[in-house]
């Protein structure tokens, strides 16, 4: 049973103009030990979709469709009081700020030990060592020495190790990192990945990598998910995804990144820009930058639709006779 | 200074006082406190040619790109322009014409676009204040060029910039760096605000605008493919001072710098999993930058005279290398 599963939710907001269908007909899941990447471009619905899954989506957005299970229990709907404790106790999240995620007039250890405290049954001297042992494990160097320093006294790479410390005080079982490296130099990223890769490796917790970088996605994930104007544009392994694309879209995005040695006098790109929520066009929403683009694609939104043996799944009318999602 | 070089910076200096405040400063007995952004740091660029500067955040790259814009009075060194210094100019007619010669394209292009102004009124403002054009006619003639120039159409130029996309609003940046027709762009982390796809496009533009009108790039970018797609040659920086300077060629296939060498085994690649080795430790606290070879305590060479003595950049083939290892004939 996967971990996280998520099946064909849509998120709306309500807004003056009508409703605006930020994410739609999304489905994923997470096995535990797996990291799954999720990639698009901005404002193609990454955000969202981890919020969705902590209950941390800001009003007015809500779930309007489909359904969020946590190992095998429907929490889609569940009340803030309920969702905050399986936050707390199951589910840690890490945002690209770690300044967000730490209150500046508290010292590391305090933060620490008061949110093991609130989520296990232990004496204060227990949560502090707990905190100490955590603060090592994601690296921190003299965690006794540091445990009394305010978040500002620590570099960007040392606070977001904080963050994750904070994430793992009680032993998720999922962990939602959105663009967790974003803010870091490619030295302290590198730090930041190993450390997450362990936990799945080690732990067994299952993971959302949000990012916009795909040499993070290649070298953390073991699946990938692209997404596109709010819609699943492919899913699958990450090196079939990298190496051998299938969607349009994603094929574009692969081909415009830079690669050292590659010599290019220009790189190629995808040409046009991705459509606002408000103004997606009818049928599949790459379809007016889409060079493979046909009539039916200017009509409705294709479905999932398998590509390969592999679990390779992409959301293109190219692949019309392959098996579909539903 | 040689005829093909558009720029030379020679020892450029540039200090902030971050003391706390006098008062705070008196009760506790605390010194000044001075942090060396950039310390004495030498490059030139070749006319047409695109240098890049690259290197951990906080290293000085924006605060080297301000000072040559000019928005920073150097604390120390000469920035040279077509042959006149930036830092001992008097004429204030040659600083105009270096300033019209000049532009700067910012990583934000959020920020720099103001909200209020229509997109032509934002393109002009150069051209008003170095009245380039013969009358108003003449102004919407060449915002209209610049427009379709950077790929808007020019209808665009009565939208305001909330009306545009990241990439769109770069590309408006870029149409206003161009409209005082400069010979030499600053570009700050042009790129690292937008997504891949976009970030093709504007590298694109940038590409075919310097083939076009001959222009020289001081680039900024912290992504060595983007750097690697970009430059002619490279200044890696390290705690405000250049490590290595080395043409494009060369970094990728023969790193001299310890530095170097483990910057570029620190980048994720698309192909590959995990072989590269994380840097270890982080950037030190510039404040109180670490004696001799500011690097020393991150690198695997470093012995007792690297904790002593500060390197200087030697020539070694076509690059220049700041290491007493390499000096040494140590690696
Ligand atoms: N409160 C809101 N009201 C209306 N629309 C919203 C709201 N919050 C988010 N959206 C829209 O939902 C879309 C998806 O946002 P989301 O934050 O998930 O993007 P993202 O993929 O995480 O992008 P980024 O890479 O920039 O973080 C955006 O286009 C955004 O405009
Ligand atoms: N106006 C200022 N006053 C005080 N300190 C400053 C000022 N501007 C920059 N600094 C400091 O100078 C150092 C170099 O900053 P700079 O912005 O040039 O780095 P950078 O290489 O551009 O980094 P990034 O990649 O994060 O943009 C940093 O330690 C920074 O905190
Ligand atoms: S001078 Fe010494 S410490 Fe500095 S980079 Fe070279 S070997 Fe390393
Ligand atoms: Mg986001
Ligand atoms: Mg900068």
């Amino acid at each position: 049973m996967a971990v996280i599963d998520i099946s064909n939710i849509s998120i709306e907001f309500p807004t003056r103009r009508g409703v605006l269908t930020a994410v739609e007909n999304l489905s994923l899941s997470i096995e535990a030990g797996e990291i799954l990447g999720v990639v698009g471009e901005s404002g193609a619905g990454k955000s969202l979709t981890g919020n969705a899954i902590v209950g941390l989506l800001e009003p007015p957005g809500h779930v309007t469709a489909g359904t969020i299970l946590l190992n095998g229990r429907d929490i889609t709907h569940l009340p803030e009081s309920e969702m905050r404790k399986i936050r707390g106790a199951k589910i840690g999240v890490i945002f690209q700020d770690p300044l967000t995620s730490l209150d500046p007039l508290y010292t590391i250890g305090r933060q620490l030990t008061q949110t093991i405290l609130t989520h296990k049954k232990m004496s204060h001297a227990e949560a502090k060592a707990r905190a100490i042992e955590l603060l090592n494990e994601v690296g921190i160097p003299a965690p006794e020495q540091r445990f009394d320093a305010f978040p500002h006294e620590f570099s960007g790479g040392m606070r977001q190790r904080v963050v994750i410390a904070l994430a793992l005080c009680c032993d998720p079982c999922l962990i939602i990192a959105d663009e967790p490296t974003t803010a870091l130099d490619v030295s302290v990223q590198a730090q930041i990945i190993d450390l997450l890769k362990n936990l799945s490796r080690e732990k067994g917790v299952a993971t959302m990598l949000v990012t916009h970088d795909m040499g993070v996605i290649a070298e953390a994930a073991d699946r990938v998910a692209v997404i596109y104007s709010g819609r699943l544009a492919e899913i699958g392994d990450v090196r079939s995804v990298i190496d051998a694309p299938k969607h349009p879209y994603t094929r574009g995005l692969m081909d415009s990144i830079p690669q050292i040695g590659q010599n290019l006098k220009t790189l190629p790109n995808i040409i046009g820009a991705m459509p606002r929520l408000d103004a997606r066009p009818e049928g599949c929403a790459f379809n007016p930058r889409c060079a493979k683009s046909k009539s039916i694609c200017r009509q409705q939104t294709a479905p999932l639709i398998e590509t390969g043996s592999d679990g390779q799944w992409a959301a293109c009318w190219a692949y019309e006779g392959g098996n579909k999602y539903v | 200074m040689s005829e093909q070089n558009i720029l030379e910076v020679q020892g450029l200096k540039m200090y902030f006082d971050v003391s706390p405040p006098f008062v705070t400063r008196l009760l506790n007995r605390m010194p000044k406190q001075v942090l060396k952004a950039v310390d004495g740091l030498s490059f030139s660029i070749e006319r047409g040619k695109t240098f890049s500067l690259v290197g951990e955040s906080g290293c000085g790259k924006s605060t080297v790109a301000r000072a040559v814009a000019g928005l920073y009075t150097p604390t120390g060194g000469d920035i040279i322009i077509d042959g006149q210094n930036l830092a001992t100019a008097k004429d204030r007619s040659k600083i105009t014409d270096i300033s019209r010669q000049m532009q700067m394209i910012f990583q934000s292009p959020y920020a720099s676009l103001d909200p209020r102004w229509r997109v032509r009124d934002i393109i002009a403002e150069p051209i008003r204040a170095f009245k380039l054009a013969a009358n108003k006619e003449d102004e919407w003639r060449q915002v209209e060029q610049l427009l379709v120039q950077v790929g808007l159409s020019a209808s665009d130029g009565e939208k305001y910039p909330h009306e545009f996309s990241g990439g769109q609003r770069q590309r408006i940046s870029i149409a206003r760096a161009l409209s005082s027709k400069p010979e030499f762009l600053i570009c700050d982390e042009p790129t690292s605000a937008l997504d891949v796809s976009v970030q093709a496009q504007i590298l694109n533009l940038m590409t075919a605008l310097q083939d076009e009108l001959g222009l020289t790039y001081l680039f900024i970018s912290h992504d060595l493919a983007v750097i690697d797609h970009m430059s002619d040659w490279i200044g890696v920086m390290y705690l405000g001072r250049v490590c290595e300077i080395t043409p494009k060629s060369e970094l990728f296939s023969n790193p001299r710098h310890p530095y170097t060498r483990l910057l570029l085994e620190a980048i994720p690649d698309l192909k590959g999993r995990s072989h590269r080795k994380p840097l270890k430790g982080e950037v030190p606290n510039p404040i109180t930058p670490p004696s001799g070879c500011t690097f020393h305590p991150r690198c695997p060479y470093a012995n007792e005279r690297c904790k002593q003595e500060q390197p200087v950049l030697g020539e070694y083939g076509p690059s220049q290398v700041a290491c007493h290892a390499v000096e040494e004939f140590r690696i």
